[in-house]
């Protein structure tokens, strides 16, 4: 079985954004990036079930500019066998990447799509979930176990309250929560390897997929920034200003 | 304009999240249809009670579960002559809303913490640590409400009218196993007027047992940092943050919470803030409205008596 991994490239986790002087966007330039964390974790999970014998191979497919090919390498550096990079400069909608993968999934005939449940930089946790939609497959979305058991995975989701339990029947679409394993960091010798693996690039335009963006963004603003008050002596004085100052307790 | 809110609750009542996003509906149309995913006589009786709902349709068949695959076609033949489809960005509205979004080839906007006109909508990003504001230009637009951005609806005062609505098929690709929700007296992290987290700062998962008194002589929620949580001391759902829930009660208690940017997105429209921290440098003391410089093993227990 051939497993497919999207991945996305995104400003580091642990960069503090900033937005840019025309208000439009979110600086990138000179900016950290990385693999979005979630997506670290798909790549773990495929990798963990190829390290198991239930997949044979592990595709690896970025959208975004030039530098997604590094973070392919990433990818590949983890256990990636072959990577497809669809060369767009501006942003993606979730919908346009969905319908791209759609196409990369027919063409490849994988019957996994392992990635993450959302990107950290628009936040949208949308992409699997439509990708599933457009296929007619079953999704697991927000996994924090999962048990391939012949075709059906036995699969463990975070819910608001706590975990539920699904069975869903291959092909079928996986998107990771952050309890479902912790990402290796690669091995020297293995990023070496990295750099011999082959990526295809394919501009965006040649997908036949219309990739106009939906969503016009007016703005881009900082939210309002909240200013601290001031620090207590104790206890006692805690639980005066809480309950006579500001009434919550 | 009118617009369909997909409820989520059990089979009593709808949620918090759902009342909000009735909230948020009003803001667009008076003309609400609230679809409800489940055929108790109770949950339809409070529903159309709620103000500012129009309509309660009633989905029958194969509910159980909530199963996105079952539940997508009935949303869909919903839909009717609705300009916009509502639900709140739980985890049951992340889960559905996109599967319907992508069928009627729509770009989905998520989490939508402010409606200014019927297509242009703010939305945080990067963890709300930047606010885009969207226009969508798609004939109906799919939205996930954040919840603590609206007021809950009144729960009294409406006067719906009930219709049966679609049956829910299974396709057989995907079935129910069951749902192991944690037992808990306290309110719902989502819900509760106060909340008290704890982070790394609290040291192992025993020592997570001392915010229970503090917890429950307040009538609060217990939350953690993600820290606490990939540290193993708490599960993944007491994760406040950009990856776990975002709150905003009345009072949010952070206890050897350090204040990543992460944390922070999750809690920061709180009402009152405190911070309680050894580390007087913590960067939580600069958003907390009140600081507590100290040993939490020596401040919980003695909080906890004096309250």
């Amino acid at each position: 079985m051939k497993v497919l991994v999207p991945i996305k490239r995104v400003i580091d986790y642990n960069v503090k954004i900033r937005v840019n002087s025309e208000g439009s966007a979110v600086e990138t330039n000179n900016v950290k990036m990385s693999m979005n964390p979630f997506d670290e974790i798909a790549v773990e999970e495929a990798v963990r079930l190829k390290e198991a014998g239930l997949v044979e191979e592990i595709i690896i497919v970025s959208i975004g500019n030039k530098g997604a090919q590094e973070t392919i390498r990433t990818a590949f550096a983890m256990g990636g066998d072959r990577g497809i990079h669809i060369v767009n400069e501006d942003n993606t909608e979730p919908l346009v990447v969905a319908k791209i993968l759609k196409n990369i999934v027919i063409n490849e005939k994988t019957d996994l799509v392992i990635m993450g449940k959302q990107a950290i930089d628009d936040d949208s946790n949308q992409t699997g979930q439509m990708l599933a939609a457009l296929l007619d497959w079953p999704q697991g979305t927000f996994a924090s176990k999962v048990k391939l058991n012949n075709n059906e995975i036995n699969l463990v989701r975070e819910i608001d309250g706590g975990l539920e339990t699904l069975n869903i029947k291959l092909p079928c679409i996986i998107t990771t929560d952050l309890r479902l394993n912790e990402p290796r960091y690669a091995s020297l010798p293995n990023i070496m390897k990295a750099k011999k693996k082959e990526i295809i690039e394919i501009p965006i335009v040649d997908t036949g997929i219309d990739f106009k963006n939906r969503l016009e963004v007016i703005k881009v603003q900082e939210p309002p920034i909240r200013v601290g008050g001031r620090k207590v002596e104790d206890v006692d004085e805690l639980i005066n200003v809480l309950k006579n100052e500001v009434g919550v307790i | 304009m009118s617009v369909l809110v997909i409820a989520e609750g059990n089979s009593q009542e709808v949620d918090r999240g759902t009342l909000s996003t009735i909230t948020a509906a009003q803001k667009l149309s008076d003309d609400i249809s609230l679809l409800v995913l489940n055929d108790s006589e109770e949950i339809l009786k409070s529903c159309i009670k709620i103000k500012g709902v129009t309509k309660v349709i009633s989905a029958k068949g194969e509910l159980e579960g909530s199963l996105a695959e079952n539940i997508a076609p009935v949303i869909i033949e919903s839909i009717k002559d609705a300009t916009h489809v509502l639900s709140s960005a739980g985890t049951f509205g992340k889960n559905i809303m996109p599967r319907v979004a992508a069928l009627k080839d729509s770009q989905q906007i998520s989490d939508v913490c402010e409606i200014i006109d019927s297509e242009t909508f703010v939305r945080p990003i990067y963890a709300g640590n930047a606010l885009a504001t969207v226009k969508s230009l798609d004939k109906v637009k799919f939205m996930t409400i954040r919840a603590t951005a609206f007021q809950a609806a009144e729960t009294q005062g409406g006067s719906a009218n009930i219709v049966d609505g679609p049956i829910a098929n299974t396709n057989g690709l995907s079935s129910f196993v069951k749902r192991d929700l944690s037992e808990s007296d306290r309110p719902e992290l989502n819900a509760a007027k106060i909340v008290v987290s704890g982070g790394r700062g609290v040291g192992s998962a025993d020592n997570f047992a001392l915010l229970d008194p503090l917890a429950d002589k307040l009538g609060a929620a217990v939350g953690a940092s993600r820290a606490a949580v990939d540290a193993g001391y708490v599960p993944n759902d007491y994760q406040v943050g950009q990856t776990g829930k975002v709150v905003a009660p009345e009072l949010y208690i952070a206890i050897g919470i350090s204040g990543a940017i992460q944390h922070l997105a999750g809690m920061k429209d709180s009402k009152v803030i405190v911070a309680i921290n050894k580390d007087e440098e913590a960067p939580i003391f600069q958003i907390a409205d009140f600081g507590l410089v100290g040993d939490l093993f020596q401040v919980i227990p003695e909080l906890s008596e004096k309250l």
